[in-house]
C-alpha cells in the first residue's frame, strides 16, 4: 500500500505555493497535515501528479485572537487550536469538536484549515465552521477571496475552491457576550466519523430565552447542514423539554441522509435529532448555571 | 570455572508462577525479528494483483504494461506457471464433501474479490505496486453468490461454474431421539440467529520470504505462520521435493496469529517458487487491504434453533440447523464442525439434534479465528437459556443451574464427535463451580436492586451470563528436542511456533523443573523445521497440552542422560547424583560437583580422535512426541454487565467476571493474559466487528475506518477468578486458555444488551449489536 | 537519471536527527517517514499495521509530539527532530514506562508495542495518568489485538505518576 509516484514540492513562500497551483492546477494537491490526504495516496484512491507541502512556508501557522474574532493559519495544527486556552474559554464549540477528531497523535499532525478543506462531510470542523459563520481565506496568483462557509462545501470532498486556490486562512466571528456552543455526535468508538453529530452555537438570555442559534449537522448528506428550521423554532423560546422534542421531530424530517454499511438513513435520521436535542439541552443548562 | 554453590543450592520450582516474560526485552526496545525486519540487499519485493470482481472469467490478462517498467523483474500469471496448478487442500474434510479445487493463482475463473491473478516481483514494493496497476484483465462477470441465503436458494447463482449447486456438505449428528423429544416436550421454543463475519486482525499481516540455495540445493521460507511444519509439508507436495530440502521458519516474532496464519495460501506456494525461478530472494509482505480481502475470515453463521424444557427449565432436547459460509473455497470444515460440538455445552441433554449446511459463495474462503465456531454455537445455546428463563420466570442462572454436568459425572460423553473424529466427551470440568464462584463475585442479587432503580431514573442496565465447555489440546502431536548445547547450555526446540504467547518463558520454567536446573541456563527456540523436523502447529488452543508433556518427557530423558554422564565423570553411582543450578553434584558430598560445561566437554565437543568409555552418554540430545488420547475440555463462565442508550442504541460495557478454568495452570501472567486478549475479541465480535460485502460479492469493510477494531476505551478489564481442574489425558494436567475469554463473551454480552432493554420487550438475534440494531429492535427506526 | 527512471523515483535531500544523530540522505519523495526508519536507517522498531493512520503501530514522537509515521514523508522531515522506539532504553536501562509494561505483561506479540510506548511516552511528558479512564483515554489512539489493553491500564498507572519517564 504504497503511494503512486508524485512531483514533491517544499515552496517557502505563498507566492511560491501559489505559483506552482497557478501552473499544476488539477494536478496539483496541497499538502498540510496530511491526515486525510496521505491515506488516500496510501490507498491509491488519490494520485496526484505534484503534492505541494506548504509547512515550509513561514507565516502561516498563526492562530491570532483579535476583537475581530479568530484567524486561523493554513498550517495551524488542530492539536494547537485544541490546547489554546483562549479558544476553550471564547469558543467552547472549537474544543469540544476537536477532541472528538480522530485521536491525539492524528490532531497533532491535522491542521484546522485542511480539515474543512478536505470537506469530509463526516467529519466535525465542517460543521463547526458552517455553525459559526466562518469565512474561508482562499488565494491565487488571481487575488485573494472570502468565502462564507455556507458557500463553501459543495459536495463530499467538494468545495468552492478553484483549482489554483489555497485556504491561507479561516477567520471565526468574534461572538456576541454570553454566546456558547457545543458539539454532540455519537460514533461507534472514540475516535470514529461521527453516525450523527451536531455543532450549536447560540446565545441564550439571563432570563433563559435563545436569543440566536445556529446548528450544522454532519454526517447526513454530502455537505454538512445547517438546520435552519429547527433554530428558528428555538429562537424566542426557553428550550423546555417539550420544545426540544419538537425540535428533534423537525430535525428528523428536515434531514436526507445516506444509508452506508455503518448505519441506515433511518438511523442518522432519528439519532441526529437525538444529539440535536442533546447539544441545546447541554446549552440551556450551561446558561442556567451561569447565572446562578 | 564451576561455582559449586550455583550447582548444589537446590532446585526451587518455577512451574506455576508468574515468571516475566523473556521475550519483552527485545520487543520492547525495538529489536524484535519480524519477517519484514530481514535484510538482505539482494531482496526483491513482490505485490499481488488481485481480482476486482466476485466472481468471473478470466478472458486475458495483458501484463505487457507491467513487465517493461524499469525496476520490474517479472510478472507471472497462471500461464507461466502451470506446474504450480495444484489443488491446496482443505485441512478438514468429510465423506459427503462437495470439493471445489483451489489453484494457488487464478487459471481463467475468479471466485472472490482479492483472488490471487498475477504476481509482480521487482526492486522495491512501490515500483512492484506501481506495475501491478499496470496489469490489465479481462473479466467476464458472472453470476455472484454473496449470502448464504443466496446460497442455499435453488434458484440462485451458483458459485462456481461447472458446479451443480453450493452446497459443500450437509452432515446431520444426532443424540437421543430429538424429533420425538420434540413433539412431548412441555415447552419448545425455537428463534433465528445471525453471527456476522468477523477477520482475526493480527497487528502484523501475513508475510512470506524466500532465498534458494543453488548450491544446497536448499529453499528456506521465512513465513509468518502458525504452522511451519505444515507450510512445509504443502511445500514438499507441490514443488516435489524432500523435507529436508525445505527449511520453513517463522521468525522469532510474529505479530499476532489468532488462525487466519494457520492456514495455506497461494502466496505461500509462488513467492518460494519464483525466488527459486529467478534466484533472488523475495519478499512478500501483506498490507491491511489484502489482509482484509485474501486473509480468511470467519463467524458467519445463520441457526435455526429450537429447544424442548420442562415446566422447571430442564432441557430435553436441542435441535439446530445451521448455515455455514465457507467463502469461495472449503479451507477445512473445522469451524462448522466444531460448532455442532459445541452446541451443548456444559448442559446435560438426553436429545441433540445438530444439522449442518456448509456452502460456498464467492467471498473470500472462512477458516478458523480465534474461537473458532465455538462463540456461535455458544451464542445460540446461551441465548436460548435466557429465554427459556424469560418463558419460566426463573432467573437464568437457576435454569443454567438446573442443567449443568455435575462435578462428580466426569468423563461425561455428550454423545456426539468432535472435531478431531473422537467422541465427544468431556474429561474433567466443574461446571456448578464456575457458575458459583462468578455469580458470588458479581453478586446478582444487588445487580438487579440497582437495575430497578437506575431503570427509575432512565438508565438502562442489564446482565447476561455466557457459559462454554471448549475443546481444546487436539492432537495429533506436537514435539520437543532438548539438547546440551557444546557451551554448557540447555536448548529446548519446540516445533510449534508462538504469536506472542510467551513460549520462550513458560517451556523455560517447566524444561527447568524437568531438568532440576537453572532456568537461566536454558534457552528455548522454536518454529523452524531445520531444528526439529515434525510438529503441527500453534491453533485449537492445542500446544500446551501437547507440547508440554512433550518438552518433559524430552527433558526428563536427557536428566536420565546428564546424570549418568555426571555419575561417570565424578566416578559415583547414578544415585549418588542430582542435578541442580547449573550442573550435577554429589548427593552425600554437595561439594563434588560437575558443571553442564564440564559434561558437554566429555561427551558432546569430545576430544577429536580419543576414545571414551563404551556406553558413555555422547551427545546429549533427546527428542519426544506427545500424542494425546483426545481433546480436553476446559470451561469458562463470563458474566457482563452493560449499559444501553435507548436513544442512541449506544451500548458500554461496565463490568465482566470470567471464571475460567483450563485445568492446571503453569503460568497465571500468560494465562490472564489469554483471557484478556480472548475477551476483547469476543468484545468486537459482540459489538464492534463486522465485515460487509455488497450484492456483487465486493467487500465495503476494507479499512480500519470501515471495520472497527475495540480500543481501549471501548473495553473494560474483566475481573478474572480462577479455578483448576486438571485434567487426566495428560501427565501435567493441562488444557489450553488461548480462546477462553472469546468463546462466551458473544453470548453474555447479547443476553446482558436484551436484558437491559426487557421493559422494552428488544430480541437481539444478530451480531454485531450495533447501534443501528438496537434501535431497530426497539422499533424507533420503523 | 534516464527518462524512464523518472517515471518512479522524485529524488529529494534531507537533513534531520533521529534519536539524537544526524541523518543525510537523498530519497525518493514517496517513502513514507516509517519506510525510512524501516528500510533506510533499518530502525525496525517502528512497525506498519495499516499505512493509514487507524492503528498507531507506526507512532513516533516528531519534534516533540507523537504522530503517525506511516502519514508523513521522510522529505518532509526536513531539519525535525525524530525519536523512536529505539531511543527509549538509555545505557540498557529500560524506561519505568518500558520497565512497567514487562512487569503488568503488557504486551504478547510486540508488533503494536512500539506504537504504544511511544504514544504514551509523548502522553506522559505532559500528563499525568490517574485513573483507569485517564489512561484508557492514554491508550485510545492505538489499537492492540492480544492484550486487551489490560497489562497496558496497569503498566500506565504505575508510572502515570508525573516522575521522569526516562529512567
Amino acid at each position: 500500500m504504497k503511494p503512486r509516484y508524485f512531483e514533491y514540492h517544499q515552496p517557502t513562500s505563498i507566492d511560491d505555493v501559489l505559483e506552482l497551483l497557478s501552473e499544476y492546477g488539477d494536478e496539483a494537491k496541497i499538502l498540510a497535515g496530511g491526515q486525510s490526504l496521505i491515506p488516500m495516496l496510501n490507498f491509491r484512491i488519490a494520485s496526484p501528479a505534484h503534492l505541494i507541502d506548504i509547512n515550509g512556508v513561514a507565516g502561516l501557522d498563526q492562530l491570532n485572537l483579535t476583537p475581530e474574532g479568530v484567524q486561523i493559519g493554513a498550517t495551524a495544527r488542530q492539536r494547537t487550536v485544541e490546547n489554546a486556552p483562549e479558544i476553550a474559554l471564547s469558543y467552547p464549540l472549537v474544543r469540544r469538536a476537536l477532541v472528538q477528531v480522530a485521536h491525539p497523535q492524528i490532531r497533532n499532525r491535522g491542521t484546522f484549515c485542511g480539515s474543512v478543506a478536505h470537506a469530509d462531510a463526516s467529519a466535525e470542523l465542517p460543521s463547526v465552521v458552517l455553525a459559526l459563520g466562518a469565512q474561508i481565506i482562499a488565494r491565487s496568483s488571481r487575488g485573494e477571496r472570502t468565502i462564507p462557509a455556507k458557500d463553501f462545501f459543495e459536495f463530499h470532498l467538494v468545495t468552492a475552491l478553484s483549482a489554483d486556490e489555497l485556504v491561507v486562512e479561516i477567520q471565526l466571528p468574534p461572538l456576541a457576550a454570553g454566546s456558547n456552543g457545543t458539539y454532540v455526535e455519537i460514533a461507534r468508538r472514540a475516535g470514529d466519523f461521527a453516525l450523527a453529530g451536531v455543532a450549536a452555537q447560540a446565545v441564550i438570555d439571563e432570563g433563559g430565552t435563545v436569543q440566536s442559534l445556529r446548528m450544522a449537522c454532519s454526517g447526513v448528506g454530502p455537505v454538512p447542514q445547517l438546520l435552519e428550521e429547527a433554530a428558528q423554532l428555538a429562537i424566542g423560546s426557553d428550550l423546555s423539554d417539550e420544545l426540544l422534542l419538537e425540535i428533534d421531530n423537525i430535525v428528523r424530517t428536515t434531514i436526507d441522509p445516506p444509508d452506508d454499511v455503518h448505519a441506515s438513513a433511518n438511523y442518522r435520521r432519528v439519532v441526529t435529532g437525538t444529539v440535536v436535542r442533546r447539544a441545546l439541552k447541554q446549552l440551556r443548562d450551561e446558561s442556567g448555571s451561569n447565572h446562578d | 570455572m564451576t561455582d559449586t554453590t550455583t550447582i548444589s543450592s537446590g532446585h526451587k520450582t518455577v512451574t506455576g508462577t508468574g515468571v516475566k516474560r523473556r521475550e519483552d526485552r527485545r520487543l520492547l526496545t525495538g529489536e524484535g525479528k519480524f519477517l519484514d525486519d530481514l535484510n538482505f540487499s539482494e531482496f526483491l519485493e513482490a505485490a499481488i494483483v488481485r481480482s476486482t470482481v466476485a466472481h468471473a472469467r478470466v478472458r486475458s490478462i495483458d501484463v505487457s504494461g507491467a513487465i517493461d517498467l524499469p525496476g520490474v523483474a517479472g510478472v507471472y500469471t497462471a500461464g507461466d506457471l502451470e506446474e504450480l496448478l495444484q489443488n491446496l487442500p482443505p485441512k478438514v474434510v468429510h465423506p459427503d464433501m462437495s470439493h471445489r479445487v483451489r489453484f494457488p493463482i487464478v487459471l481463467d475463473e475468479a471466485c472472490y474479490v482479492g483472488e490471487i491473478i498475477a504476481v509482480v516481483v521487482a526492486e522495491n514494493r512501490r515500483i512492484a505496486e506501481d506495475a501491478v496497476d499496470l496489469v490489465i484483465v479481462d473479466y467476464e462477470p458472472l453470476p455472484v453468490v454473496a449470502s448464504t441465503a443466496s446460497a442455499l436458494d435453488k434458484d440462485g447463482p451458483i458459485a462456481h461454474l461447472d458446479a451443480p449447486d453450493n452446497v459443500c456438505v450437509h452432515i446431520t449428528q444426532k443424540a437421543g431421539d430429538p424429533d420425538g423429544a420434540l413433539l412431548s416436550a412441555p415447552h419448545v421454543l425455537s428463534e433465528t440467529f445471525v453471527i456476522s463475519r468477523g477477520g482475526g486482525h493480527s497487528m502484523e499481516g501475513r508475510a512470506v520470504a524466500a532465498r534458494f540455495d543453488e548450491v544446497a540445493g536448499e529453499l528456506t521460507v521465512w513465513d509468518a505462520t502458525q504452522a511451519p511444519h505444515y507450510a512445509r509439508q504443502m511445500l514438499a507436495v507441490f514443488y516435489e521435493m524432500t523435507e529436508d530440502q525445505i527449511r520453513v521458519i517463522a521468525p522469532e516474532d510474529v505479530g499476532g496469529g489468532f488462525g487466519p496464519k494457520a492456514q495455506f495460501y497461494g502466496e505461500e506456494v509462488l513467492i518460494p517458487f519464483l525466488a527459486k525461478k529467478l534466484g533472488r530472494p523475495i519478499k512478500w509482505i501483506e498490507d491491511r487491504w489484502e489482509n482484509f480481502v485474501s486473509s480468511a475470515p470467519e463467524r458467519t453463521q445463520t441457526h435455526r434453533m429450537s429447544v424442548g424444557f420442562d415446566d422447571e427449565g430442564k432441557l430435553i432436547v436441542i435441535k439446530d440447523i445451521f448455515e455455514h459460509d465457507q467463502g469461495a473455497y472449503c479451507l477445512g470444515l473445522q469451524v462448522p464442525s466444531i460448532t455442532m460440538s459445541t452446541l451443548p455445552g456444559p448442559y446435560k441433554i438426553a436429545n441433540i439434534h445438530s444439522e449442518l449446511f456448509s456452502c460456498y459463495t464467492n467471498m473470500v474462503p472462512t477458516s478458523s479465528l480465534r474461537g473458532a465456531g465455538r462463540p456461535q454455537a455458544v451464542y445460540v445455546m446461551e441465548r436460548m437459556m435466557d429465554r427459556i428463563a424469560e418463558h419460566l420466570g426463573i432467573a437464568p442462572e437457576e435454569v443454567r443451574r438446573r442443567n449443568l454436568i455435575q462435578a462428580d459425572e466426569f468423563p461425561y460423553a455428550v454423545g456426539l464427535l468432535f472435531r478431531d473424529g473422537s467422541p465427544l466427551t468431556y474429561d474433567s470440568g466443574n461446571y456448578p463451580g464456575l457458575l458459583e464462584k462468578a455469580e458470588s463475585r458479581i453478586d446478582l442479587s444487588a445487580f438487579r436492586d440497582r437495575q430497578i432503580r437506575e431503570r427509575k431514573e432512565g438508565r438502562f442496565l442489564g446482565v447476561g451470563i455466557g457459559m462454554c465447555v471448549e475443546g481444546t489440546g487436539l492432537g495429533p502431536y506436537e514435539g520437543a528436542r532438548v539438547r546440551l548445547t557444546n557451551f554448557g547450555r540447555i536448548m529446548l526446540t519446540l516445533a510449534a511456533a508462538p504469536q506472542g504467547q510467551g513460549y520462550q518463558t513458560v517451556y523455560a520454567q517447566l524444561a527447568a523443573d524437568a531438568l532440576n536446573l537453572d532456568m537461566d541456563v536454558i534457552d528455548v527456540r522454536h518454529g523452524d523445521t531445520g531444528n526439529i523436523p515434525f510438529g503441527q502447529g500453534t491453533f485449537g488452543s492445542r500446544v500446551t497440552a501437547n507440547a508440554a508433556p512433550a518438552v518433559v518427557d524430552a527433558c526428563t530423558q536427557l536428566k536420565g542422560d546428564l546424570v549418568k554422564a555426571a555419575s561417570m565423570l565424578l566416578g559415583v553411582p547414578v544415585d549418588q547424583i542430582e542435578l541442580s543450578g547449573t550442573g550435577a553434584f554429589v548427593v552425600d558430598d554437595p561439594e563434588r560437583t560437575m558443571s553442564l560445561l564440564e559434561i558437554t566437554r566429555a561427551f558432546n565437543v569430545g576430544r577429536h580422535g580419543i576414545a571414551v568409555k563404551p556406553g558413555s552418554p555422547v551427545g546429549l540430545e533427546r527428542t519426544a512426541y506427545f500424542t494425546p488420547e483426545r481433546a480436553a475440555y476446559s470451561s469458562s463462565i463470563n458474566i457482563c454487565v452493560v449499559e444501553v442508550d435507548p436513544e442512541t442504541g449506544m451500548v458500554e460495557l461496565l463490568r465482566s467476571v470470567l471464571v475460567h478454568d483450563c485445568g492446571t495452570v503453569l503460568n497465571p501472567l500468560l494465562v490472564d493474559g489469554q483471557v484478556y486478549g480472548g475477551f476483547a475479541h469476543g468484545v468486537g465480535n459482540a459489538l464492534y466487528e463486522e465485515m460487509h460485502f455488497d450484492e456483487s460479492g465486493q467487500p465495503q469493510t476494507v479499512s480500519y475506518l470501515d471495520y472497527a477494531l475495540p480500543g481501549a476505551l471501548e473495553l473494560v478489564t474483566p475481573e478474572l477468578v480462577d479455578q483448576e481442574t486438571p485434567s487426566p489425558l495428560n501427565p501435567l494436567g493441562v488444557k489450553g486458555v488461548g480462546e477462553s475469554g472469546t468463546i462466551p463473551t458473544p453470548a453474555a454480552i447479547a443476553n446482558a444488551v436484551e436484558d437491559a432493554l426487557r421493559p422494552f420487550g428488544a430480541r437481539f438475534n444478530r451480531l454485531p449489536i450495533t447501534p443501528m440494531r438496537v434501535l431497530d429492535a426497539l422499533g424507533v427506526l420503523d | 537519471m534516464t527518462e524512464q527512471e523518472q517515471i518512479t523515483t522524485d529524488l529529494h535531500p534531507l537533513h534531520l536527527t533521529v534519536n539524537g544523530k544526524d541523518v543525510d540522505s537523498v530519497l525518493d519523495s514517496r517513502i513514507s517517514l516509517a519506510d525510512f526508519l524501516r528500510h533506510e536507517l533499518r530502525l525496525t522498531g517502528t512497525h506498519l499495521g495499516c499505512e493509514q493512520g487507524s492503528c498507531g503501530a507506526c507512532t513516533v514522537i516528531v519534534d516533540g509530539v507523537a504522530v503517525r509515521s506511516c502519514l508523513m514523508f521522510a522529505v518532509q522531515l526536513n531539519g525535525s527532530t525524530v525519536e523512536t522506539v529505539e531511543s527509549l532504553c538509555v545505557d540498557g536501562q529500560l524506561s519505568r514506562l518500558q520497565q512497567a509494561f514487562h512487569e503488568e505483561h503488557a504486551l504478547q506479540c510486540g508488533f503494536c508495542t512500539s506504537g504504544f510506548l511511544m504514544s504514551l511516552t509523548a502522553h506522559l511528558r505532559e500528563h499525568q495518568v490517574t485513573n483507569d479512564q485517564e489512561a484508557r483515554e492514554a491508550l485510545s489512539g492505538n489499537i492492540c489485538r492480544c492484550t486487551g489493553y489490560a497489562g497496558m491500564v496497569k503498566a500506565l498507572l504505575a508510572v502515570g505518576d508525573g516522575e521522569s519517564t526516562t529512567q
